[in-house]
């Protein structure tokens, strides 16, 4: 099947696309008020990230990512809350990235998020490392430790 | 069918989010539509300066383009023409002949560059001609070059082309229509 890359649409574009799941998903998970500094600094990073993108597609589960990861933070920061990835739309039916998401539920946040968007979503590691706010290479090593993990505990082989 | 289309986004934290945006410099391209005294324009910069003023403000056309002339972090965003549209303003009014704005021509050809690089000298209440424009970029046979540049010019009003006439005077074209170039002749002086 003949690959179409998507072109990454100016930042305006994605931004009207995405702000409102992105503030829904900060509210459910921090409450009104802190959702709407951490909706602002979700997109200065996504802002800071976006000359590294390669392609349009899955700007969806990209930005997302970056909103959970401030949530993981914040929550380092104040309370122990459940880290986790939000409940990402399946995209084109990916049944990869739903098994993909479902098998990594064990895993660390940091890892599973890395996982699931390097194996689920296909992301480059460059990519993933905006979204979680560190480097390509700690990227790397989280999808493989992760991956390490997931074999370890029999989930794949 | 959608049952819930509730905006959830403020005015408010949008406008902060922009802000935030404009003034941490993280924009390719900030630009935004404003009123004035001749209608809507659009107008966008980069860091380096003024790179869009246009009449038919149809943003989702030009943003495709400025995204791929100058990067995709392109936002809408006041503060960043703020500048251009104080100075629009006080030319419209009549209290200003001369911009202090830097441009920014990247998206431009070589050519262009130049021809609108002469055309930024055209002093307020002047006309020049197609053909004079093109001797002075060194290029005499390249009138009808040069009327495709101001054709296209991407900076209107700032970037004179409105004050580049035909040879036996007529005010030819304009891309904002005959009518609003006779107005910018008249608001300078030139047509009575």
């Amino acid at each position: 099947m003949m690959e179409v890359v998507t072109e990454i649409p100016p930042f305006e574009r994605f931004y009207l696309e995405q702000r409102e799941i992105v503030l829904g998903f900060l509210r459910r998970r921090l409450g009104r008020e802190a959702a709407e500094d951490a909706f602002q600094e979700t997109f200065l990073r996504a802002l800071r990230g976006y000359p590294r993108l390669e392609h349009g597609e899955h700007l969806r589960a990209w930005v997302l990512t970056i909103a959970a990861r401030l949530v993981i933070d914040s929550g380092r920061r104040a309370r122990p809350v459940a880290a986790e990835l939000p409940e990402l739309p399946v995209e084109d039916g990916r049944p990869a990235y739903a098994q993909l998401e479902h098998l990594a539920d064990g895993l660390p946040p940091t890892e599973r998020a890395a996982v699931v968007l390097r194996y689920g979503y296909d992301l480059a590691y460059d990519d993933i490392a905006t979204a979680l706010g560190s480097t390509p290479e700690a990227a790397r090593q989280a999808a493989s430790s992760g991956i390490r993990r997931l074999r370890a505990s029999g989930g794949i082989a | 069918m959608t049952v819930s289309t509730v905006s959830t986004v403020s005015p408010e934290l949008d406008a902060r989010f922009r802000e935030a945006a404009a003034s941490a410099g993280l924009l390719d391209v900030g630009y935004d539509v404003v009123e004035s005294a001749i209608g809507p324009l659009f107008l966008a910069a980069t860091d380096r300066g003024l790179c869009r003023v246009a009449f038919q403000p149809e943003p989702d056309e030009y943003l495709d383009r400025l995204a791929r002339a100058f990067g995709p972090r392109v936002l809408r965003s006041g503060s960043s023409v703020d500048n251009a549209r104080r100075q629009l303003d006080e030319y419209f009014a009549g209290t200003r002949h001369g911009f202090e704005l830097d441009t920014d021509l990247r998206g431009a050809a070589p050519f262009a560059q130049r021809v609108l690089g002469e055309l930024a000298r055209v002093p307020f209440g002047e006309t020049t001609t197609y053909g004079a424009l093109a001797q002075r970029v060194d290029a005499p046979r390249a009138a009808r070059a040069v009327g495709m540049v101001m054709n296209r010019n991407p900076i209107a009003i700032v970037l004179p082309c409105h004050r580049v006439v035909g040879s036996n005077g007529s005010l030819t074209g304009y891309a904002g229509g005959l009518e609003l170039k006779e107005r910018l002749l008249r608001l300078e002086g030139v047509l009575l």
